[in-house]
């Protein structure tokens, strides 16, 4: 048997699309080592028979669901460590973001198992699975291969294609005795929006900007330039956001979010690594940099060599040109 | 209260990262420096001194490495660290996160910290994830990338940026916490605090002095093996227009764009 167990985060009766992903892989991979793909949920009441079984349509057979803390990474390490001892997963995965590595460790932890995060590719080779992680600024893959009886498998945000089909996973409820200090963390306040109506992760078109604006006001051509298309947003990088121009919530990269739009347009962003990572699997990328040399041409679609403050009001008025017409 | 700090010595930022082919693993020879993610850490413990909520006796800086790593603590020490802690031994050489993490929680249990405080990640192996490892072995609460830090009743209060917003979480007492480096703007040493830092105390122990598993550590102790290393697959160069008449080029963009139908 070799199962893969699934780790599935949800919000507000709303199951994480990093998760749904993960759940498609582990689905695919599992069928190549002659096994089945199984989610775990922890939660409220928000967590319904109905919503739970729609999990099958992402290809997990059964759902483990437990009544426990949510946001928290501790409870689902003491629920997943159950449900490995008693059913014997081979693999346990993660669609990546903070919660999946702090799961993944903390499991990694309990069960002496090996783990890796930030993984690209999940592969079947001899009746096991092994895993792909770029390192060296994405220069390298390395490839992981486990020993023991449980591989933990991590994945970087956006790595795992979500793959709806059809069908209905059974729901199976588990008690869970939760460990003493589980019980010494407890959430005050979860998913608190700052910075206001910033909304990059839902955005189609992203217009970011980065420390070749010169100045805060420089983000005043990348709204215009994001108010001419339709369902865009602006977004920024961390060396921006600390210095003040341009609030945390909208960073993207190694320590803010992750985002993959249809357009992500980049000015005055060098891309060094810690941005690249977070846009990196954006369907298409525009650079405007005046810096020839500067890395994110390596991987804009487009590279435009050249002034932004020449470039960018003239672009914003192009588009709203051809938008109008 | 004591605070322990977890540091760690990475290869400098200007020394280019290689893979040692022999041996798989990083070669972290050349210039090496404390993770600048660790300093963020020290600089909390430090402000939770002096911020006078609770009483901090002492803060201990905590490293496992080679010899080399003692650099990386005599940094911790100048920038605040009382004294510090070198795990150091052959065996542990190898050793994956799972193992790094294990033998990390047993040097902590010897020192029993009401609280352990890290940086996010590390500079060179990119990994975010230690803190939890070291947390679950000492059976201790954990958070990570924790943005702000104070203390309420007696207890953490913490905020983090998560996947649906920013999250406040209480945590009780002993705790493991990482910190992310947007918490603090950390000190640079005095010349004295360099100076002195040589002759604060520091204490080197093996593994087997703190009851290390040796079966757990190391490259043979390690559940997950890295290797066969390649390069990804080269993404297709894209279009580049350098911008001469900006009309031109506007329309270039457009043109593109357009194509993509992303107008």
């Amino acid at each position: 048997m070799a199962d893969v167990l699934v780790y599935v985060l949800h919000y507000e009766g709303a199951f994480n699309k990093n998760s749904l992903g993960a759940v498609s892989e582990g689905a695919a991979r599992a069928a190549e080592i002659g096994g089945e793909a199984h989610a775990v949920v922890v939660g409220g009441a928000d967590l319904t028979d109905e919503l739970c079984s729609t999990l099958g349509a992402y290809g997990a057979t059964k759902v483990f669901r437990a009544q426990g803390p949510e946001g928290l990474a501790q409870p689902v390490v003491d629920v997943m460590d159950k449900v490995i001892s008693e059913h014997g997963h081979s693999y346990a995965l993660f669609g990546g973001g903070l919660l999946g590595f702090e799961i993944g460790a903390g499991l990694a932890a309990r069960k002496q198992a090996g783990v890796t995060m930030e993984v690209t590719a999940v592969k079947a080779d001899g009746g096991k699975l092994i895993a792909e992680r770029p390192i060296l600024g994405d220069s390298q893959i390395s490839v992981s291969r486990y020993q023991g009886d449980l591989g933990i498998i991590i994945g970087r945000i956006n790595a795992f294609e979500v793959r709806r089909g059809d069908g209905e996973a059974e729901v199976v409820d588990i008690d869970v005795e939760y460990s003493a200090f589980t019980g010494q963390a407890e959430m005050i306040s979860r998913g608190e929006q700052r910075g206001a109506d910033v909304d990059i992760e839902g955005a189609d078109i992203l217009v970011a900007g980065g420390r070749g604006l010169g100045k805060a006001e420089g983000f005043e051509l990348c709204k215009e330039l994001a108010g001419a298309f339709n369902n865009a947003a602006v977004a920024a990088t961390r060396a921006v956001v600390d210095a003040g121009w341009y609030p945390y919530a909208a960073q993207i990269g190694q320590t803010g979010k992750t985002v993959s739009p249809k357009l992500y347009l980049a000015a005055g962003i060098s891309g060094a690594i810690q941005h690249k990572v977070g846009m990196q699997s954006s369907e298409n990328i525009v650079a405007i940099n005046k810096d020839k040399n500067a890395p994110i041409f390596e991987f804009a679609d487009l590279g435009i060599v050249g002034d932004l403050n020449k470039v960018l009001p003239k672009l914003t008025e192009a588009i709203k040109a051809k938008r109008g017409s | 209260m004591k605070i322990c700090v977890l540091v760690k010595e990475v290869p400098d930022a200007a020394v280019e990262k290689r893979i040692n082919p022999s041996t798989g693993r990083m070669d972290r020879s050349g210039e090496k420096n404390l993770n600048p993610y660790d300093t963020h850490a020290i600089e909390a413990a430090m402000q939770l001194r002096e911020g006078g909520e609770v009483e901090v006796d002492e803060i201990v800086a905590v490293t496992m490495g080679p010899e080399s790593a003692v650099r990386a603590l005599h940094k911790a020490v100048s920038l605040g660290a009382d004294r510090s802690l070198h795990l150091s031994d052959d065996a542990l050489a190898g050793s994956d996160v799972a193992a790094t993490g294990y033998a990390l929680a047993k040097a902590l249990e010897k020192e029993s910290p009401d609280l352990v405080l890290l940086g996010q990640q590390s500079d060179d192996g990119e990994c975010y994830t230690i803190g939890a490892v070291v947390a679950d072995h000492l059976k201790m609460p954990s958070l990570t990338q924790v943005i702000k830090l104070d203390i309420e009743d007696g207890a953490l209060r913490l905020e983090r940026q998560a996947e649906y917003g920013y999250d406040t979480v209480k945590v009780r007492f002993p705790a493991v916490i990482s910190v992310g480096d947007a918490i603090n703007e950390p000190r640079y040493p005095s010349l004295k605090a360099i100076m002195g830092a040589k002759k604060k105390p520091l204490e080197n122990v093996t593994a087997g002095e703190i009851g290390i598993d040796l079966s757990l550590v190391g490259a043979e102790g390690s559940r997950v093996q890295c290797g066969e290393f390649h390069a990804p697959p080269a993404k297709a160069a894209g279009q580049i227009i350098e911008d001469e008449d900006t009309n031109e080029t506007v329309e270039k963009i457009v043109a593109w764009l357009d194509e993509r139908k992303l107008i």
